[in-house]
């Protein structure tokens, strides 16, 4: 028989999976024993949910993708039981998405897509929970950390700090309880690597965090989880509660004497938090704010006892490094930033999704052979690494290898795996101005460079994108750069001016068209824009209704006219229009 | 505060408080009051205040650092923008714009007659259908002006006759 496979993560399911899934359900009951029907998490390939695969019992198949409702009767009555493939929705073998699997090497995904999340079994099924019984049962923590080390893993959360030296400091912390923490915080904008592992497989998650229980010698545990992920959340007390009923959690593991225990904390909606000392006051009831370091959580952790804190990713790769052996992960990558790394991609890229790839590839690589491309063949500007901490990198150096070692060279960071990419109708001011904005309203307010700075620069980024900018601006945005970066006690300020300084440092002319030229290369920045009708249009009068200052004049049904002096360059006309006749330039 | 008032005030579900008996139960204590009524009310806090013994003033410090939080109740239906990174680029600011046409609200607002809350989220998590919004939980991807203003209009009226109906039955 058959089996139909829905992928159902975040994104499936904004793209209406739900429905196509109900859909299906109605089909099952039409043919009770006509096919298997499953759900799925992620498969990373975001730009054509809904997906939707059918397999036979061999286990082979194919993916179709943009799958409808309406288009479910027509898989099922010639595919699913009339054993005929229908071409033009295919995925799979459409040449067109050639590059998008074969260019990846997935290890931390090696289960996301595949797998159903809700069903441990499947997990154990694929060799799930192996990697736990192997440590408990044949290694010493000693041994569990040198296979750590012996990876090369370093952490995903953005800083890359060896994971396996975490490990080792906190072990021999002392001090009698010891805590393990996971970070599934995620609060940079245009990140989801971290929820997609949560939802579509979450029991790598845990495992892994069972092994650094086991090596550090800690029982018990927290994962910090963004409120805004309900359906990670809901999936990780669901995997737990599975975990406990089958003794994976609890007293005396695996009849190894082994014991503990993981829960969920929910976030509370600040970036700070996700810093981790500001996520360890949040577990403990407080306000978020970051404290100075030493003494770092692997001296004096959550209440106050040694703590080891990774990121999500950093635990879903330990239960296949230590199945495959820490030498097998470090023959991906390259001399200092071994294995692979999961990135999401978005922006003006056709293939937005999950991909995951080798470290040391190079941005070309990403962007072209794995993502396909710009949308619409655009000319490539950029690539936005590291979300709000990190930095714009110009597609003239996007043959730079990402790594740990060549990224930060050009002013941005790793981070923890957004890339944005952006197209020659992206403007690198207001791109500056929105991860300011975001940075500034998210600064807790304890460092005096970091509440009031971030905000003196958000103010002349806003000034120079309504064209009201002086030169004497970029001199001061470097001036409070460097003030910020100096003067405050955590990452956030430390990193928070690197879009400005990319940007200003490989995009100067464009923040010199806003302030000389008043105008915005990009056409982004409505203050600097000019608007004026063509010849599409039709004189339905909407623009010259819509306008709060009169300024369009025209009969009805002859070609409308916009009066520049009198227009506020509000865009309504823009917005209004429904015949694309209203320019901005 | 007296057993009087605790009985006045219906309490949500603190077992959390119970099961823990630690300060790390405040924040969930606080998700469990704005669960139940929408916000975190005044008598909400000083009822944590009063099970907890923590401070209402430290409680209130809590309130305002975290986002999720507020301190007053929304309108009936929630639209959400979604101003990650992929939205921005491909034009969040524009849908903003219109929804803020349509409704004369702006971000954190709710309109006059109580049905819809306007708020500004960081990700949604579909990049790859941005822009989008979500109504009562709903996306809506790939908007432009056009498509979005009708999708507000359909709100907007489907709001209208859900409220005439209510009115109806109440007069009937
Ligand atoms: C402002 C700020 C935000 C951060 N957000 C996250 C986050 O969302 N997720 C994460 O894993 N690490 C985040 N970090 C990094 C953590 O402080 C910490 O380095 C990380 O969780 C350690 O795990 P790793 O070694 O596995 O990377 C953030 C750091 C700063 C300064």
């Amino acid at each position: 028989m058959k089996t139909v496979t829905v992928g159902l993560g975040t994104c499936g399911i904004s793209a209406g999976g739900e429905k196509v899934f109900k859909a299906l359900q109605e089909e099952l009951k039409d043919h009770p024993n006509g096919f298997i029907l499953k759900e799925t998490g992620c498969v990373g390939m975001c730009y054509r949910e809904v997906l939707v695969e059918v397999t036979n019992g061999s286990g082979t198949g194919h993916l179709y993708g943009e799958v409808t409702p309406e288009r479910v009767g027509r898989i099922i009555d010639e595919d699913v039981l009339g054993d005929k493939q229908i071409d033009e929705w295919l995925v799979s073998g459409d040449h067109r998405e050639k590059g998008f699997f074969e260019n990846q090497i997935r290890i931390v995904l090696r289960n996301c897509g595949k797998i159903d999340p809700g069903s441990i079994d499947e997990y154990i099924a694929v060799g799930g929970y192996q990697a736990i019984r192997t440590a408990l049962t044949s290694m010493s923590p000693e041994q569990v950390i040198e296979e750590v080390l012996t990876s090369g893993l370093r952490g995903r959360g953005g800083a890359g700090f060896p994971t396996g030296m975490k490990w080792k400091f906190t072990k021999a912390a002392p001090g009698g309880k010891k805590y393990i923490l996971c970070n599934a915080d995620e609060g940079d904008p245009g990140a989801f690597m971290d929820r997609s592992v949560l939802e579509s497989d979450p029991h790598a998650v845990l495992e892994g965090m069972m092994i650094a229980a086991y090596a550090i010698g800690a029982d018990d545990s927290y994962i910090y989880c963004r409120a805004e992920y309900p359906k990670a959340v809901a999936r990780l007390r669901q995997a737990i509660g599975q975990c406990r009923a089958k003794g994976l959690l609890g007293e005396n593991i695996l009849g190894t004497g082994f014991k503990f225990d993981i829960k969920v904390k929910e976030g509370a909606g600040a970036f700070v938090c996700g810093e981790e000392t500001a996520l360890i006051a949040s577990i403990e009831g407080r306000r978020g704010m970051p404290r100075f370091r030493p003494p770092f959580p692997a001296q004096s952790g959550l209440w106050g006892k040694p703590t080891n804190i990774n990121n999500v990713e950093t635990y879903a790769n330990v239960p296949w490094i230590i199945l495959n052996g820490g030498a097998a992960f470090a023959a991906y990558g390259t001399q200092d930033s071994k294995g692979t790394k999961v990135f999401a991609m978005a922006g003006k890229v056709r293939r937005t999704g999950l991909v995951e790839v080798p470290m040391g590839i190079t941005i070309d690589q990403i962007v072209f052979d794995v993502c396909g491309g710009i949308v619409d063949d655009k000319k490539f500007k950029a690539v936005q690494i590291g979300g709000p901490s990190g930095g714009c990198i110009p597609a003239s150096m996007s043959d730079i290898s990402i790594d740990y070692q060549n990224i930060p060279k050009t002013g941005a960071i790793m981070g923890s795996g957004g890339l944005i990419v952006m197209d020659e109708t992206t403007c690198m001011v207001d791109v500056a101005r929105y991860f300011l904005s975001f940075t500034q309203a998210e600064s807790c307010g304890k460092c005096t460079f970091c509440r009031i700075g971030t905000k003196r620069m958000l103010e002349i980024l806003e000034r120079i994108c309504e064209g009201k900018g002086t030169m004497d601006d970029l001199a001061n945005l470097d001036e409070l750069s460097d003030q910020i970066k100096a003067a405050s006690l955590c990452g956030l300020g430390q990193s928070a001016p690197n879009p400005v300084v990319t940007t200003l440092k490989y995009f100067r002319d464009e923040y010199v068209a806003h302030i000389v030229d008043k105008k915005c290369p990009a056409h982004v920045c409505a203050p600097l824009l000019t608007y004026t009708i063509n010849d599409q249009c039709t004189g339905c009068v909407v623009c010259a209704k819509a306008c709060p200052t009169n300024a369009i004049t025209g009969e009805r049904k002859q070609m409308h006219f916009i009066t520049q002096d009198l227009c506020i360059k509000c865009g309504k006309c823009f917005t209004v229009c429904r015949f694309d006749a209203v320019v901005k330039e | 505060m007296s057993d009087q008032q605790t009985n006045e005030f219906k309490p949500f579900n603190v077992d959390v408080w119970k099961f823990d008996g630690h300060a790390g139960a405040l924040i969930p204590l606080l998700q469990s009051a704005q669960d139940t009524y929408g916000y975190v009310s005044e008598k909400a806090i000083d009822y944590i205040s009063h099970v907890t013994g923590i401070p209402s003033a430290d409680i209130y410090g809590v309130v305002t650092f975290y986002a999720q939080f507020r301190t007053k109740p929304l309108g009936k239906h929630i639209i959400k923008v979604c101003n990650g990174t992929a939205c921005h680029v491909n034009g969040a600011k524009g849908v903003y714009e219109v929804i803020q046409d349509e409704l004369t609200i702006t971000y954190d607002e709710t309109t006059d007659d109580g049905e819809f809350s306007l708020l500004s989220v960081a990700c949604i998590g579909c990049c790859s259908l941005a822009p989008v919004i979500t109504i009562d939980g709903e996306t809506y991807g790939r908007l432009n002006a056009q498509k979005l203003r009708k999708i507000i209009r359909d709100a907007k009226r489907q709001a209208r006759d859900q409220a005439k109906a209510a009115a109806g039955e109440v007069t009937a």
